[in-house]
């Protein structure tokens, strides 16, 4: 194994975390501010996903799909928050749990019937193709460091929101006492649809860009959901930073381990059994990490305490 | 009169003759079915136990689900094969007897529920709901990267488990296998949720102080609970390997997971018949909208979500609502 494929691996992993976090941060906000479980979530990064292969098939400009993608999940974000999301703030878990996993068959089913079974492809734009020196003699894919360059861009725009701008601090109000907040004539209802809104959009974005790498078809929203409860869990549930750190600790562990435990694995047994057994056990490697962290710290690393 | 009771029996019956009145009329297709229904609930039933009964919404009972389907598919495939399955502490090459298998199973579901109630039942609330999904999810990701049996495709096994020497792969006789199986599981339940163990179950979901302060720790009552609802499940996965004959990692995907969830919220939280009315409504369902769209569904989703906004109390609870206002 070589210094460069190690780089490489851990450059990918970090750009899995950015995604990640793109995910997790709306689930997060929704989650610690109306306590409200999404499940839909990952059908929001489907849909972002495919408004971005619609419009670029029709306008052939990845920028254009690129602002595609984060209206068209913002919009239904909103229409879907306005008209059931919304009557399920005050209900218990099961409720939230049910009613966001009839979502996700509704708009799975729906996106089948409108773009059918098969799997739809993005293009990267010449801007961003092809690899670029990072390092001394070592290359790296120009799409994959923008998407790194975005994740970046927005987490510090999350912390800059959530942190410094009146927006901010009703988010943060909201988190301690709902009730509280609209006694002082804080518009709840706005807030939370405006809230609903972003996670949508940014749950969009990470559709389209990672739609970009992989291919845009049904259900690809439901492994990364399940990878982002992951993260919300281990960073503590409505903590940004949290999710921020949980993101890139997920997205390195589940990188490097799928690469690392086979290699390491071939020092004792035989390339084979190494190679089934590391990816086998590579692949289960972030919940084994949940499990650690949550037997330690049963309500996630920044989470508050429970009652 | 409708009562939860008369429903309950009625729904039964009603079944068992269903199943009668097909085989006599030769619809292989319906008795295969009413067998999945009954296979269904008895998962769903299982899961009840803990969610309808003691409030712990498990979001990873598919592990169970699969796991009991995984245990029953490897022992009947090697034992098909003559090949060794474990050769210490003594030779064991599988077996395609159903009593072995089932004891199998409920072991290895009940090991799995130990493990998984210890580590969850310390968190409560949402985090429970994570940490038995991130379990199942774990399982089912090795399922489907351990390419010894199958990995993404599963495998086949050839010839049903063969039960006192009745001919199972006779459709209507491995439904009666079923449907026995449905009955004791059923019998158990009712025994368990109104047996005082049962009240200290249903005790925890109001209040956890106040079941310590009358001297029950809670922890080894939820534990009990999640192990006797892992077993059950796992006897479910038992039989919908044998019914298929065939073994895939999607037995243990988070969907199956909430679908069992959907079975209970059908036909009633918290109600013993409730599993049953609910995988019916389910499988009936699908068979009656799959047959005229392939994108049914759409309508199941705005269904669960009418149902959850307008109709609490799933079917049951709506039947005996009606009669209260009649």
């Amino acid at each position: 194994m070589t210094a460069e494929l190690l780089i490489e691996q851990f450059l990918n992993g970090l750009q899995f975390g950015f995604m990640l976090f793109l995910m997790s941060a709306g689930l997060t906000l929704i989650f610690g501010v109306m306590g409200l479980i999404n499940l839909a979530h990952g059908s929001l990064y489907m849909i972002g996903a495919f408004s971005a292969a619609a419009t670029f098939a029709f306008f052939n400009s990845f920028w254009l799909s690129l602002l595609a993608s984060f209206s068209c999940a913002a919009i239904v974000g909103i229409v879907v928050e306005k008209t059931i999301i919304r009557k399920l703030y005050n209900r218990d878990h099961l409720d939230q749990v049910l009613v966001t996993f009839a979502l996700i068959l509704f708009f799975s089913e729906l996106v089948r019937w409108i773009f059918g079974a098969f799997p739809l492809y993005l293009d990267v734009p010449e801007l961003l193709n092809g690899s670029i020196e990072v390092f001394s003699g070592i290359y790296y894919s120009k799409y994959r460091l923008f998407i790194i360059f975005v994740g970046l861009i927005i987490a510090v725009f999350l912390f800059f929101l959530i942190g410094k701008t009146n927006l901010g601090i009703q988010i943060r109000a909201g988190q301690h006492d709902r009730e509280m907040i609209s006694a002082l004539g804080v518009d709840i209802s706005k807030l939370y649809t405006l809230l609903f809104g972003i996670g949508a959009a940014l749950a969009g974005l990470a559709g389209a860009l990672i739609g970009t790498i992989q291919s845009v078809e049904v259900g690809m929203g439901e492994p990364i959901l399940i990878l982002a409860f992951v993260i919300i869990v281990i960073g503590g549930i409505g903590s940004i930073k949290g999710a921020f750190i949980a993101s890139l600790l997920v997205g390195l562990v589940d990188t490097l381990g799928r690469f690392l435990i086979p290699w390491v694995l071939q020092t004792v047994t035989n390339p084979s059994d190494a190679m089934s057994v590391g990816s086998a056990i590579g692949s289960m490697l972030i919940y084994i990490l949940m499990a650690i962290i949550l037997i330690l710290k049963p309500t996630g690393l920044y989470g508050k305490q429970l009652s | 009169m409708i009562s939860e009771k008369n429903i309950s029996y009625i729904s039964l019956i009603s079944i068992f003759f269903i199943a009668i009145f097909s085989e006599y009329f030769n619809e292989p297709y319906l008795i295969t079915l009413l067998s999945r229904i009954i296979i269904f609930s008895i998962a769903a039933i299982g899961l009840n136990l803990v969610l309808g009964f003691g409030n712990l919404i498990s979001f990873g009972h598919a592990a169970f689900f699969g796991l009991g389907g995984y245990v029953s598919g490897i022992l009947a495939i090697h034992a098909f094969n003559s090949e060794l399955l474990i050769s210490w502490p003594f030779l064991f090459n599988g077996s395609n007897n159903s009593l072995i298998i089932w004891l199998f199973t409920i072991f290895f579901c009940s090991l799995l529920a130990l493990l998984v109630g210890v580590f969850s039942l310390r968190t409560s609330g949402v985090y429970f709901i994570m940490i038995t999904l991130a379990f199942a999810q774990m399982l089912y990701y090795f399922a489907i990267s351990w390419p010894s049996y199958g990995g993404e495709d599963g495998f086949s096994i050839y010839v049903r488990s063969t039960f006192f020497g009745i001919n199972t792969m006779k459709g209507i006789n491995f439904f009666f296998i079923c449907f026995f199986w449905l009955l004791i599981i059923l019998f158990i339940t009712s025994k368990i949720v109104n047996s005082p163990f049962g009240l200290a179950l249903r005790a925890t979901r109001f209040n956890l102080t106040r079941v310590r302060s009358v001297g029950i720790n809670p922890f080894r009552i939820q534990l009990l609970a999640f192990v006797l609802s892992g077993a059950i499940t796992g006897i479910a996965g038992s039989l919908y390997v044998d019914l298929n004959r065939f073994v895939s990692p999607s037995l243990l995907s988070w969907q199956m997971s909430g679908e069992f969830i959907v079975f209970i919220l059908i036909g009633g939280l918290g109600r013993i018949y409730g599993p049953l009315i609910g995988a019916a409504f389910f499988v009936a369902f699908e068979q009656f909208f799959g047959s005229y769209t392939e994108h049914w569904q759409i309508f199941l989703g705005i269904i669960i979500i009418s149902t959850v906004l307008f109709a609490k109390g799933g079917i049951i609870g709506f039947m005996l609502k009606y009669q209260k206002n009649e």
